[in-house]
């Protein structure tokens, strides 16, 4: 087996162009992690300009409502209003050890492409983001707010013009540009060693709420609950508590229209092993590989893989994945915003969705932590539409 | 289990008579059912009777991220009239046979092999007679995930390398087969007017190592280009120069004959066959 393995999954299943730069960012992701001043950095970066650590909020109505105690990990309250600045601000410090002048990104949602285009800006280097064109559509405020950061973006027209093709087109422009260029990968999926890459720089979600959890309330939380597109916010979130039994670990997939209607993104509910975007993992894909169009309302969840440390936990049963539709997801986004006064991310309202339907297995006394991993400002408008209403 | 394949590959004796002759290859792609499998029989039968050494056919994928635009357009009009496996496996089993001296040789990404089944897989390529597959998402370091059933069947796994594989390029070229696909320049597939990479350094660092048969690809698209990359080396791949030109008939409404004779003369232009 090759490097990077999640069991079966991971590899490095990528064009020989790219295999000299991801051995490139190997040895200086390792070289970085073998050097105190680098997490020195990246620990103040998190706590002095993402504004970390993020609230473990203590949701009293939202727990008497569902009977059981239930925690929000605040990531919305981030600088950019994601966790992706989490994962960015480590890729960005490494691009500039690595002295790359240039980083690229895709994005769905665009909240990743904020945050690339943020940290591009902080740092003084030049930024061009790949996303879907349907996406610039449904997330035209996002595309605006990476022009301000002074970010180049490019709407993405192939295939279905979402995440998966914005993904493609990156992957399309690193090969072009592989000297000068760092990809700054917005989830834990791709080539060795992204996923691990990745999941190191968003850890410090769970570790944060681990560390709370320990110090206020001396116990283990008994679940978790995050959505999972690629998955970075649910990887973040679980791996501190992989060890930990007791922990249950749960993933919310973008069930669309409904997995039975064939338009929806949950991998893990409807795919089959198989290996793209540099991975192997879950995929939706027809019975030759050839990737399906899926479907979400939430352009950040719409992609039809999952990273393939997610399929090895889901394989092992360790994590359990469901899939929550459009609709329950609309009235999570709904509940959040009037039964605590706050407005999730349509992703994020996923995981509420889900600890919303499963509450029922929970006692009074258990402790339940769900990540918000974003803020729902930018889908104000598409949620209105869907209501019916001009927003 | 299975046996090793003792066989003599096509590619081999292909490029052994080059060779004794002080010839170059010619290597044309096309995207396999682009616009139809019968259009690609005859394309492909067109190009080997106007000097085509060896047929290279692209299985159309949804996602082709090595792939420039040109490419992405074919596979997706490949897929979208129906084109599966079984064709490509049929079509390669015509050409093979009709011409037992041509080496055909799949290009695909390795999900499409994956899914299939590996073994099922070069089953079906020993039957229908293809010589070697390219796949360029599976690099050396995933390779021995293909090699014992290619190996089993006889088909070799045809390796790519840059002008950024560097050290790597030692190992690569120590497990190499048939001919070494080397890429001309970074990026995706697709024309290109000119080329930044040194071809002297490229191909003498290479020729250092082993003496495998060489061939270049990514971005050749004229005459003068091959004559020029040729002298470096031991032939020349065109893709999305004919692909291109394969879309412009289509554009025009011509029919598949028409397309084949106009893609027969293209070639002629590169190989300066008399017949």
């Amino acid at each position: 087996m090759s490097k990077g393995r999640f069991g079966e999954y991971g590899g490095q299943y990528a064009a020989e162009t790219l295999m000299f730069a991801l051995t490139e960012l190997e040895n200086a992701y390792r070289e970085a992690q073998a050097d105190p001043t680098f997490d020195l950095e990246f620990k103040t970066l998190l706590r002095e300009y993402a504004g970390r650590p993020s609230l473990l909020y203590r949701a009293e109505r939202m727990s008497a409502d569902l009977g059981t105690q239930v925690f929000l990990k605040r990531e919305d309250l981030n600088h950019t209003g994601a966790h992706k600045i989490n994962n960015v601000l480590g890729q960005v410090l490494l691009a500039r050890r690595m002295g790359k002048k240039r980083v690229i990104a895709e994005t769905g949602a665009g909240q990743h492409g904020v945050a690339t285009a943020t940290a591009a800006a902080l740092f003084g280097l030049s930024c061009d983001v790949f996303m879907g064109e349907e996406d610039t559509r449904r997330q035209a405020l996002n595309v605006y707010r990476m022009e301000l950061l002074g970010a180049k973006v490019h709407p993405v027209t192939t295939g279905t013009a979402t995440l998966k093709d914005a993904t493609s087109e990156a992957l399309r422009e690193w090969s072009r540009r592989v000297s000068d260029t760092y990809y700054v990968v917005g989830s834990v999926v791709g080539p060795h060693p992204y996923p691990e890459i990745v999941r190191d720089f968003q850890r410090v979600i769970g570790d944060e709420i681990r560390a709370e959890m320990l110090d206020k309330y001396n116990r283990l939380p008994t679940a978790l609950f995050a959505c999972v597109g690629g998955g970075s916010n649910a990887i973040g979130t679980f791996y501190p508590f992989i060890e930990d039994a007791s922990v249950r670990m749960i993933g919310a997939e973008a069930g669309g229209e409904g997995v039975e209607t064939g338009r929806h993104a949950a991998s893990l509910t409807g795919g089959t092993i198989g290996v793209f975007h540099g991975m192997k993992s879950i995929f939706l894909q027809d019975d030759e590989g050839q990737i399906a169009p899926v479907y979400s309302i939430s352009a950040g969840l719409d992609y039809p893989g999952i990273g393939p440390e997610h399929a090895h936990l889901h394989k092992t049963g360790r994590g359990e994945y469901y899939a929550v539709t459009d609709e329950e997801a609309i009235d999570a986004f709904e509940y959040l915003s009037r039964m605590e006064g706050i407005i999730p991310a349509i992703e994020s309202a996923h995981a509420v969705a889900l600890l919303r339907k499963m509450h029922a297995e929970f006692k009074p006394e258990d402790m339940v932590v769900v990540t918000l991993s974003g803020r729902g400002d930018k889908d104000v408008e598409a949620i209105g539409r869907y209501r019916g209403q001009i927003v | 289990m299975n046996t090793v394949n003792t066989k003599v590959n096509r590619i081999d004796a292909s490029f052994a008579k080059l060779r004794s002759e002080g010839k170059k290859a010619f290597i044309p792609f096309i995207t396999a059912g682009d616009p139809s499998i019968e259009a690609s029989y005859l394309i492909a039968k067109a190009m080997i009777e106007n000097g085509a050494t060896l047929v290279e056919f692209g299985v159309p994928y949804s996602d082709p991220s090595a792939d420039g635009p040109v490419i992405m357009r074919a596979d997706e009009r490949a897929l979208a009239n129906g084109t599966r496996l079984a064709d490509v496996f049929s079509l390669s089993s015509r050409i093979s046979t009709e011409f037992p001296f041509i080496p055909v040789v799949l290009l695909l990404y390795f999900n499409s092999i994956f899914v299939y089944g590996l073994e099922k897989f070069f089953t079906a390529c020993e039957m229908s007679g293809i010589s070697g597959v390219i796949i360029p998402d599976l690099p050396l370091e995933e390779r021995d995930e293909a090699r014992p059933a290619a190996d089993a069947h006889g088909v070799y796994l045809i390796s790519m390398v840059t002008p950024v594989s560097q050290e790597r390029a030692k190992r690569i070229l120590a497990q190499a087969q048939g001919f070494l696909y080397c890429v001309a320049s970074l990026g995706v597939t697709g024309e290109r007017s000119s080329y930044a990479t040194d071809f002297k350094s490229y191909f003498d660092s290479l020729n250092e190592e082993s003496d495998i048969p060489k061939c270049i690809g990514f971005g050749v698209s004229t005459p003068e280009q091959k004559k020029e990359l040729e002298a470096y080396c031991d032939g020349v791949i065109v893709g999305s120069a004919i692909v291109r030109r394969i879309e412009d008939c289509i554009a025009e409404g011509i029919s598949e004959e028409a397309i084949a004779a106009r893609l027969g003369d293209f070639v002629h232009e590169f190989t300066e066959v008399h017949i």
